[in-house]
């Protein structure tokens, strides 16, 4: 296995209490989002981040307010990392015209242009190409931009992914690729479906600088990927940047998990969970905790009263915005 | 007027829309020092440069998709497949991506890429080098689609492509390159989804793209002697389609024969036909006819290929049978 880079916890308290913050916003919100998808409220196909929230987090503050991001089928971490409102999301998710994406996107379809999403992408790999084109607009304009794409492992086995970095570390373009290694593909572990197990190997077969992070440690994965964007803004190419994760929760919202035990998931729950682990290294005083709960669970609750009391789109804007 | 060919028409449009437009680029597989598998963008690397005409690894997925996202950034690429039937291996970010990013956003993002393609038979390339799949993409909403037949119209069409906010699939025939026609001194913008009357007629109206526009005029020019008024309509775009057009010329000739490169079946013309009945029915003498090429791939062995496409013959002996004349 690639060496894990473990780089000192540099940052500041406040500024970790400032990650935890959002750590915990996402994790409220996506722990509403399953509540109200079983209390029938909400629509479709919600794919949560429970587990992943340090890769989101620690990228995102990474970031320029120029850069760009392509997300996943698990977006809404990525969105609220963005700085995208709770309210704008979870509007999104009830299919109101205040959502991010006006009603036309849903879960797996985020956008934010101004924030810089670009899109969340609904197939597997189906937002790599244009991480590749939106990083070489930034070369050929000569733009000191980076443009970041999330994928999963499951992605690294889709055809888009290997074009996609082949062709970005030919034209030595400032794209970053983050894979969020939690292990399944849906429900496919990864003995199933990847013929190798360190998948900065992948990188290997491009000639891509690799760095592998535990994707557990918000701080470690910033460091990290302050690093990836770095050397990317600094034109010395694209970057994989392999974030080992867990996934605590399942594929879906409503997943029955029979791909895997029970005891697997409750040792991940109290292992791994990055929310807790950088709570237990701030050594947060109850009271500071309690505070924090409720100042993100007022939030919360926030944006599904925002959502309730949205406007539902007309029938026939559906055939707006089909054509610029 | 200056005169040109099909090959060089496309290519102005491209070397203005560059010379104008530092958003504007090319790229695709051999398309630099070899200056594109047909030759459309010869001197084009020694004007612009590597950096705006690109060379790509054969990655049909990355090149459209990289299109894509350069395009999402506010640039116009042009992006080159060299053959249409290539454009099977970029047909997820083609469909799910530029064609829905627009809507999927509500409307914040727009993906202004050109997709240069061409195909066709007639030189035995076999199967997988010359089926003709421009009606596939006529059925995804948020692409726009253009089959240029002329020289003056490939210019200008191209032109319009690179400018419209949209993803444009824009298809070339391959043995229309050397074709020889005037284009205006001045490039002047075409809008998307007007059509061409090439020929005014009386009796049946031929509605053609691509080659069988020309094959659609010499059977016209055949009819004639045989006393038939023709008029042949190009669409020129089928996605858009100028419907308004195509019914006013099928009200005042009564009778309409669709003609295209492409299978018959699920074809084109399909479309056509059903736009015809719905809004000029009261007007048909004769059912709508269709002439393409027959439901198989396109064979290789030469006898077999011509037999499989259309002709000017096919297009005639439908005509024939829209007039009682069988």
């Amino acid at each position: 296995m690639a060496k894990v880079e473990q780089k000192g916890h540099t940052l500041s308290r406040e500024r970790l209490v400032d990650f935890l913050r959002e750590l915990l916003l996402i994790r409220r919100f996506e722990e509403k989002v399953e509540e109200r998808f079983r209390a029938g409220d909400l629509s479709g196909f919600l794919h949560v981040s429970l587990g992943q929230e340090a890769i989101a987090v620690g990228v995102c503050r990474a970031l320029d307010g120029s850069d760009v991001v392509a997300s996943t089928h698990r977006a809404h971490a990525h969105a609220l990392a963005l700085g995208m409102h709770p309210n704008e999301l979870m509007a999104e998710l009830y299919g109101k015209v205040e959502g991010c994406s006006r009603g036309y996107g849903g879960s797996m379809h985020l956008y934010d242009v101004a924030r810089g999403l670009i899109g969340s992408n609904a197939v597997v790999g189906g937002g790599l190409p244009s991480i590749t084109g939106s990083a070489l607009a930034f070369k050929l304009r000569g733009e000191p931009r980076v443009a970041v794409a999330f994928l999963g492992d499951g992605a690294t086995n889709i055809g888009t992914f290997h074009e996609s970095l082949n062709l970005a570390q030919l034209w030595g373009v400032p794209a970053v690729f983050v894979c969020e290694n939690n292990g399944y593909a849906e429900s496919t572990p990864a003995w199933q479906q990847l013929p190798i197990t360190d998948l900065a190997k992948r990188a290997v077969a491009f000639g891509m600088h690799s760095i592998t992070v535990d994707g557990q440690d918000v701080e470690a994965v910033y460091h990290a990927a302050q690093r990836a964007m770095k050397h990317a803004r600094d034109g010395k190419g694209p970057v994989f940047l392999l974030a080992n994760t867990h996934r605590l929760t399942g594929h879906y919202v409503g997943d029955p998990q029979v791909y895997r035990s029970r005891e697997e998931l409750r040792e991940a729950r109290e292992t791994q969970d990055p929310l807790e682990k950088l709570r237990a290294r701030l050594e947060l005083p109850g009271e500071e905790w309690d505070e924090l709960e409720h100042e993100v669970a007022v939030l919360v609750q926030a944006s599904v009263d925002f959502a309730l009391n949205g406007t539902d789109p007309r029938p026939e804007d559906a055939l707006e915005n089909v054509y610029a | 007027m200056v005169t040109m060919t099909y090959r060089e028409a496309v290519r102005d449009a491209m070397a203005q829309a560059m010379r104008a437009d530092p958003d504007v680029f090319v790229m695709g597989e051999d398309i630099a020092e070899m200056g594109g598998s047909m030759g459309v963008t010869q001197g084009m690397l020694e004007e612009f440069g590597p950096e705006r005409v690109r060379n790509t690894p054969i990655s049909e997925m990355a090149i459209v998709g990289a299109g894509i996202g350069a395009a999402m950034q506010g640039m116009r690429p042009i992006v080159e497949i060299m053959y249409e039937d290539f454009t099977t291996l970029a047909m997820e970010q083609i469909v799910n991506q530029a064609a829905k990013h627009r809507y999927m956003s509500g409307g914040q993002l727009s993906v202004p890429l050109t997709i240069r393609t061409q195909g066709g038979a007639g030189w035995s390339p076999g199967a997988q080098h010359a089926q003709q799949v421009e009606a596939w993409f006529c059925h995804v909403p948020g692409l726009k689609v253009v089959y240029p037949s002329t020289p003056a119209d490939a210019r200008a069409l191209l032109w319009s492509s690179i400018y419209d906010d949209n993803c444009v699939l824009f298809f070339e025939h391959r043995l229309l390159y050397p074709l020889k026609g005037e284009v205006p001194d001045e490039l002047e913008p075409l809008e998307l989804g007007s059509a061409r009357v090439h020929r005014e007629g009386e009796d049946v109206t031929v509605v053609a793209i691509g080659r069988l526009v020309h094959e659609a005029l010499k059977a016209a020019e055949a009819a004639e002697a045989e006393g038939i008024s023709v008029e042949v309509l190009d669409p020129r775009t089928l996605l858009p389609l100028d419907e308004d057009a195509l019914v006013r010329s099928v009200r005042k000739t009564s009778r309409c024969v669709v003609a295209h490169e492409a299978v018959v079946r699920m074809g084109f013309g399909a479309e056509i036909a059903a736009v015809v009945q719905e809004r000029a029915f009261d007007h048909l003498d004769a059912p709508v006819e269709r002439v393409g090429a027959k439901f198989c791939p396109v064979p290789f062995a030469p006898v077999m290929e011509q037999w499989v496409v259309p002709h000017m013959e096919d297009v005639l002996a439908a005509i024939r049978r829209t007039v009682g004349r069988e």
